[in-house]
């Protein structure tokens, strides 16, 4: 095991550098200056700009001082926002998306969990095909149509909780159930059909056979067996969380990444969008990695370290 | 290594996504002119206003910002010679009286004598120096300011000479007519004299900045809020990037007494809807609307409409061998109904232009408006009877019975139904007329526009600095801006000479003529609106002044009455 993590790790820094690498010369073909007010600037203007952000200089060495600043850690600094670091940007903004991510992540997974399991146990029933409405909702509405129903419903007219901003736990509730709603409705689908398939094995008919209480059955059979390819959707789940907030963020006003993110790209921000892109790809791979090791300890018929891999 | 493979698949299509989404962007900041309206709530007679705006703060660096978010909010927190008032007029600001003037080898010199109670807010004075410190500043090659040809544009001297390259002041910035005598004298000396100097120094580029402070911060001067120092009506007391700011009234502020307000809150929604839903629940006392919410709000006694003088217009290439025909020009100019557009399409409070200098803009040396002289604008009472005939003439001309053109637009919602809208106005009162829709993100337009790959293009623009002028230059032949290859002589002789004119009622007439060339003899454009704004504000909210240039509004006068 300790092998394959290295050999892993290897690779995820290479391909770490690739992305580092195509991001840059991807980005160098935006079109425009980073400059806000471009359209009032004169030819002579934007020259001299360029010249102070050093992006007169020919894209290779462009490319060579970002990479050698990247390798000491240096992500340089925002080109929109005056001079501030990017690293301290994406600091101050990863906290609420992370957060937000996490919290939708935890009740999403439980609660679409749960449904799955009902669902499957109590299959072809009212409560079946009632979970799975629910979960065919939660797939085709978009996002953002639940959140500003919420908004408008919860938040203007019975004022049960706020409309948007990132001050406490009520300003959390609103946004986290929009975004666990896909969470809800993906993770429930999944377990319902890999609960049905378990349910159909023979060891369950041998385990009950045995005499074991049907709860026993449940709980440490079929839902224990049932759950390992769950793990393997979590890892996009998350990411998806992360990058894929950013409506919720716009329409709750959390001051989150998704935002800057978006932004960076419209505005030829070229150090945040490095910046951004490198932290959301780092994450990605990272949580790959974790889900084929947890894979590995949860599923002993999966040999990562002594297969050819 | 299958499983790396994977990864390494997975991750470029991420990477692949981020670049999909910078073409998939849009072009929201039209014109140069983005930024929100502002808002608030309060408790019982509190004097505490509650706001949101729609983009971040990206600089409070006087001589690095470009956008109006960024200017309406050092027009709080700093103060240049004069700032504005109520009425657009300069009033005096870190300036003790009016200058003193004296005319010396055909150039001006105004010296300005600062306030003894000028104060940064640590309490230190505000002195002559700080004004030359940031003045400098903005010119020098290696800090350059985007807005540094405003310099050139008040007429100081030797501003344009020292962002000109390859002239012999190129660089030097102690050459530039502005010095400090003392600590509490400012000499500026003027090479070209415009009649809007003195409201020019209100704009955010003639601020002064604390020299021995910003110093000693460094690169991190004005990065945070308690990386700089205010002399303006209000400090900024919390800034938490990217998701709003506070104001708290500056007590060293010398006119602190005028000051109501003790608390102003901003927050950052860009979410109209959300908006509309916090000033709903009073959260908010000013909201900015966009057209799908102004039905909802239009009986509303808190709805308002302002107009900005910021122009929209389509720009003709005369390369293009149609277009450069004026009968074909004059047809789509008198095709397009406006009134549809600002009634239906905008339903904001933008009017129907047909002229290119706004109204409610400026006012001329006699007090009057410059729109007055031909307030309905050109061609007036002319609509799709005098199109068709124009466009038969015009195609017999051309010797063809059809012509395909290219509409260029940006990818904005708005700007695409505007887009469908003119192709529908053209083609059905047009015989003969096919449009094709470009839509390109707003960088690409820009780059498209700029190398003139383009028919018709639409635009918008609003002014620098409070004179005709800022509209007027754009089409000279070979203008930075004119794009669309107009070249008229007579044009150019009226600007140039409006330029150089010394004498105010002859300048005033010149550019009014000028006017009359490019609209009415070349019909060089298509002017479709000046941008209206709907906004909805809470009545406790008292003197929330707007201003037509420059930062778009003043918290200075605010005061809440409940």
């Amino acid at each position: 095991m300790g092998r394959y993590i290295g050999g892993r790790i290897i690779s995820m820094l290479i391909t770490f550098l690739i992305i580092a690498s195509l991001t840059f010369f991807l980005m160098k073909l935006l079109p425009g200056t980073p400059f806000n007010n471009q359209d009032k600037l004169t030819e002579t203007q934007i020259v001299q700009l360029n010249d102070k952000y050093g992006l007169n200089d020919p894209v290779p060495v462009q490319y060579f001082n970002y990479m050698k600043n990247l390798l000491s850690g240096d992500l340089g600094v925002s080109f929109q926002q005056d001079g501030r670091e990017v690293s301290t940007i994406i600091g101050e903004r990863i906290g609420p998306s992370a957060y937000l991510g996490l919290q939708s992540l935890v009740v999403g997974t439980i609660i679409g969990l749960f449904l799955g399991i009902i669902a499957a146990l109590k299959h072809n029933s009212f409560l079946d095909y009632g979970t799975m409405v629910i979960a065919v909702l939660g797939i085709s509405i978009p996002n953002f149509v639940i959140a500003g129903l919420m908004q408008y419903w919860l938040g203007v007219k019975w004022q049960l909780l706020p409309v948007a901003y990132w001050d406490g736990f009520a300003y959390t509730i609103m946004p986290t159930i929009a975004i666990a709603s896909i969470v809800v409705a993906t993770i429930a689908r999944f377990m319902r059909t890999e609960m049905l398939e378990v349910l159909g094995q023979d060891y369950i008919t041998t385990a009950k056979a045995k005499g074991l209480s049907s709860t026993a059955v449940v709980i440490r059979h079929t839902i224990r067996n049932a759950s390992i390819p769950i793990i393997t959707i979590m890892g996009p789940l998350v990411v998806g969380l992360m990058t894929g907030t950013l409506v919720i963020e716009q329409i709750f006003v959390i001051p989150g990444l998704g935002e800057k993110f978006v932004n960076s790209i419209l505005t030829n921000d070229f150090p945040i969008i490095m910046g951004t892109t490198l932290f959301f790809s780092l994450l990605f791979i990272v949580v790959i990695l974790l889900v084929d090791i947890m894979y590995g300890i949860i599923d002993p018929r999966i040999r990562l370290a002594g297969g050819k891999g | 290594m299958k499983k790396s493979r994977w990864t390494l698949v997975l991750s470029l299509v991420l990477v692949l996504s981020v670049f999909l989404s910078a073409c998939g962007g849009g072009g929201s900041n039209n014109g140069g002119n983005s930024g929100g309206e502002g808002e608030g709530e309060g408790g019982s007679a509190e004097q505490v206003l509650n706001l949101v705006e729609t983009a971040e703060i990206p600089s409070m660096d006087t001589t690095q910002a470009t956008d109006n978010t960024s200017f309406k909010a050092m027009n709080q927190v700093f103060e240049g010679l004069y700032r504005l008032d109520e009425n657009n007029e300069p009033t005096l600001g870190m300036a003790a009286e009016e200058p003193k003037e004296e005319e010396k080898d055909g150039e001006t010199v105004y010296t300005f004598t600062i306030r003894d109670d000028a104060k940064w807010s640590d309490g230190s004075d505000v002195v002559a120096g700080d004004f030359i410190y940031a003045w400098h500043k903005a010119l020098n090659p290696d800090t350059i300011s985007p807005y540094a040809s405003m310099f050139g544009t008040a007429g100081i001297k030797n501003g344009n000479a020292i962002i000109t390259e390859g002239d012999p002041l190129y660089g030097k910035v102690e050459e530039l007519g502005a010095k400090a005598v003392d600590d509490k004298t400012l000499e500026i000396t003027v090479e070209n004299q415009v009649p809007y100097f003195k409201s020019l120094l209100t704009f955010a580029t003639f601020y002064p900045q604390p020299e021995a402070y910003a110093e000693e911060q460094g690169d991190k001067f004005a990065l945070e809020a308690d990386t700089m120092l205010y002399n303006g009506p209000f400090v900024f007391s919390e800034w938490n990037h990217g998701e709003g700011w506070t104001y708290e009234k500056n007590t060293e502020y010398w006119d602190a007494e005028t000051v109501n307000l003790e608390k102003i809150t901003t927050k950052i929604v860009q979410d109209v809807a959300t908006t509309v839903n916090l000033y709903e629940t009073g959260k908010i006392d000013r909201a900015g609307l966009s057209a799908d919410f102004v039905d909802q709000f239009k009986d509303n006694e808190e709805f308002s409409t302002l107009v900005d003088p910021t122009m929209y217009f389509m720009r003709l290439n005369q390369s293009n061998e149609a277009l450069a025909n004026k009968d074909i020009r004059k047809a789509l100019y008198l095709a397009y109904d406006r009134e549809g557009l600002v009634n239906v399409l905008l339903n904001n409070g933008s009017i129907a232009a047909k002229y290119f200098v706004p109204k409610d803009f400026v006012k001329g040396p006699e007090g009057d408006d410059f729109r007055e002289f031909a307030p309905d604008g050109f061609y007036a009472d002319q609509g799709e009877e005098e199109a068709k005939e124009a466009w038969k003439a015009g195609l017999e001309a051309l010797g063809t019975d059809s012509v395909e053109l290219e509409f260029l637009t940006t990818d904005n919602e708005l700007a695409a139904k505007i887009a469908e809208y003119a192709k529908d106005q053209f083609e059905t009162k047009l015989d003969g007329l096919t449009l094709t829709i470009n839509k390109q993100p707003w960088k690409q337009f820009l780059e498209l526009e700029d190398s003139g790959d383009f028919d018709i293009s639409t635009g918008g623009w609003g002014p620098d600095y409070p004179d005709p002028m800022t509209f007027l230059y754009m089409f000279e032949t070979d203008g930075a801006y004119n794009r669309m290859g107009y070249s008229s002589e007579k044009y150019d002789e009226l600007v140039s000479g409006a330029k150089k004119e010394t004498d105010e009622a002859k300048r005033w007439k010149m550019m009014q003529d000028a006017e009359k060339v490019l609209m009415e003899e070349d019909v060089a454009i298509v002017p479709t609106y000046q941008k209206g704004n709907a906004i909805l504000q809470k009545d406790y909210v008292k003197n929330y002044y707007v201003h037509s240039f420059g930062a778009d509004s003043s918290y200075k006068w605010i005061k809440i009455e409940k």
